[in-house]
């Protein structure tokens, strides 16, 4: 292996140290937010956000003219922010469900961003405007007030979710009941949204506007394998997300190519959406309590010793003669509780 | 069971100098609900007495569910007015616990039992004290009464349908209200469950509580309820058991559906047949 190699894994270079610790701050949040959205039901409209903030930064290039990181967020948390805003319009005053405003929301507004950022590319001054590196993120890009950004953003992030864990908890649980004990839902939900937005927002540099929104849903699906309570999930959530982007930056600049670089290597969203479903993967098949293959085991045992109990239950009978049957047929299986059985009535308007 | 007195009627307006009435815990002036433009309640004007355990029925779609949305705040009001124990629904709160229906929370939510019941407590935390030691006492105390204190750990996904009802009760039963609001709280639990639900209900009156209850099964209305509110979008009838759930009510209520008038038929049999 390389020295340069070597290098990159061992942090030796402070860029590289700049880079992974931007994007480490942005796992963690992601995570950590992301627990959130996905158990609000709030996932898609993280990637409708995402998508939608392209034109944003777009826009925001047509009015400040240089890479200004800052302004490229703002019109993108702008843009964002507003395609959510579309998304509940066109649910609330027309017919049209939530699933088809967020795909035609989320289509309308990248299409719009892809228009644009080829129009700004095509500019003589356009090739350096870095604005492809948005598409599937470039993490290499990223200097230290960038990382300062990411690093309040997701300060800002943990200090509400800290804060506000309870409420976040039962808003996310039992909105109606939050609401009947007086809490402001529709602002606590904005609140969420806000945070939501900015995570994505601020992971667009490096994770992109494609990927983003899976960085918010992997890390906590994974995490939900492994545990029944609420705060280990949120923190196994944003541990998750910050492996995922240690390694998946780590590993978009050592894979490809003379590997001595971060600025050379593979896109960086790619390489951390990746290393987070194979995080996911291992969760789904491994995971004690509701993994696949532990679950798949237990149902092998069970049925395994039903079938011996009733081996054993027919040997203790004998075998009956034709004129000697038993009178009480013999039980077989395993009777569902009561409750579970009895017909679900319909719902009151 | 205290029969209740003939006298103690419901009244679209609280006559005053009555000294005998009991207290109103709910009065719903003049309340229409609309779902997107589409009236589901029209022009509801009742007075719910205090201390009572009250029965809504009323066909599917009748509003029973938003009624009690409407009176709780959850669904705008496109007209009237609500007060609850002489009061707007914002004074009220302290004094209101609420069952929703367990269909409209996502059960394998990472909570366990206890989590859920402590989330009763919120209301009296407000928005930045944690539950304390005297919390966790008190929830544990109210899923002791619902039979639940060995399952205060266990994750809700693996509660039955009527455990998880039993929980949503304690999480009702921490708030120490005054006013019980229960969305069809015996919908889908087995019979143990619903003979705890049922002398749940009675401590609550026992202690001067009102519950205030959507119901489905017509055969059980009189032996469960002193009251009973009869909706169909309209109100129908409205009053103590005795006088309000006579066969003709129902019959407005229900519009005429046989099976159901068979049942109502027995049940008011029942109603009428003085219970010891």
């Amino acid at each position: 292996m390389s020295e340069g190699l070597w290098d990159i894994l061992l942090l030796k270079d402070a860029s590289t140290r700049t880079v992974v610790s931007g994007t480490a701050l942005l796992g963690l949040a992601a995570g950590i937010i992301g627990a959130f959205a996905v158990l609000r039901r709030r996932s898609l409209v993280g990637d409708a956000i995402a998508h939608a903030s392209l034109p944003g930064i777009c826009v925001a290039y047509f009015v400040v003219g240089d890479r200004n990181f800052a302004a490229l967020l703002l019109g993108a948390l702008v843009f964002g922010l507003l395609g959510s805003a579309c998304i509940a319009a066109i649910r609330d005053y027309t017919r049209i469900k939530e699933d088809a405003a967020i795909g035609i929301v989320l289509g309308s507004f990248f299409g719009l961003g892809i228009v644009l950022s080829t129009i700004i590319q095509r500019q003589p001054s356009g090739n350096r405007a870095g604005l492809d590196g948005f598409l599937f993120g470039k993490a290499a890009s990223m200097i230290t007030s960038d990382v300062l950004t990411i690093a309040s953003v997701a300060g800002f992030i943990l200090a509400i979710i800290l804060v506000f864990f309870k409420e976040f908890r039962l808003l996310c649980f039992d909105r109606q009941f939050a609401a009947v004990q007086g809490r402001p839902v529709a602002v606590m939900d904005l609140l969420l949204l806000a945070l939501i937005a900015l995570c994505t927002v601020a992971g667009l540099p490096a994770v992109g506007v494609v990927l983003m929104a899976a960085l918010l849903i992997i890390p906590a699906a994974a995490a939900r394998f492994w545990t029944e309570n609420l705060t280990l999930m949120v923190a196994l959530s944003g541990g998750v997300g910050v492996v995922s982007a240690v390694a998946g930056t780590l590993a978009s600049a050592t894979i490809a190519g003379p590997a001595n670089s971060l600025s050379r290597g593979l896109p960086t969203g790619p390489c951390i959406i990746i290393t987070a479903s194979i995080i996911f993967l291992v969760s789904m098949l491994l995971a004690p309590q509701r993994g696949m293959i532990p679950d798949l085991f237990r149902r092998f045992s069970l049925k395994r010793e039903l079938a011996l109990q009733s081996t054993l239950r027919h040997a203790l009978q004998g075998a009956p003669a034709p004129d000697h049957r038993p009178s009480l047929p013999i039980d077989h299986g395993i009777h569902e509780a009561p409750d579970q059985s009895a017909p679900r009535r319909e719902t009151d308007a | 069971m205290t029969s209740p007195a003939a006298a103690e009627s419901f009244s679209s307006t609280p006559s005053a100098g009555a000294s005998s009435l009991p207290p109103i815990a709910v009065e719903v002036h003049d309340v229409t609900v609309a779902y997107h433009r589409k009236p589901v309640l029209w022009d509801i004007d009742v007075c719910i007495p205090a201390g009572r355990l009250v029965a809504i029925i009323g066909p599917n779609g009748a509003g029973k569910s938003t009624l009690i949305k409407a009176i709780l705040g959850l669904v705008p009001l496109a007209s009237g007015e609500i007060r609850i124990f002489d009061k707007p629904l914002r004074k009220a709160r302290p004094l209101i616990a609420y069952v929703p229906q367990r269909e409209t929370v996502d059960w394998d939510f990472p909570v366990s039992a206890l989590d859920v019941v402590l989330m009763g407590r919120y209301g009296r935390l407000g928005w930045f004290r944690r539950p304390g030691k005297a919390d966790r006492q008190a929830a544990m105390n109210c899923l002791e009464q619902v039979g639940m204190a060995e399952y205060a750990h266990r994750q809700i996904s693996q509660l039955s349908g009527g455990q998880q009802q039993r929980v949503f009760l304690a999480r009702a039963l921490v708030q120490e209200a005054q006013l019980y609001f229960m969305d069809e709280p015996f919908a889908g639990v087995d019979a143990a469950t619903e003979k705890a639900i049922v002398s749940l209900l009675r401590n609550i009156r026992a202690s001067g509580g009102t519950v205030i209850a959507v119901h489905h099964d017509l055969q059980t209305v009189p032996e469960y309820f002193d009251h009973v509110l009869m909706l169909n979008m309209h109100l129908v009838a409205a009053g103590p058991m005795a006088s309000a759930f006579t066969t003709d009510n129902l019959n407005k209520t229900y519009g005429g559906r046989l099976t159901l008038l068979d049942q109502a038929a027995e049940a008011v049999r029942r109603a009428a047949s003085p219970r010891a």
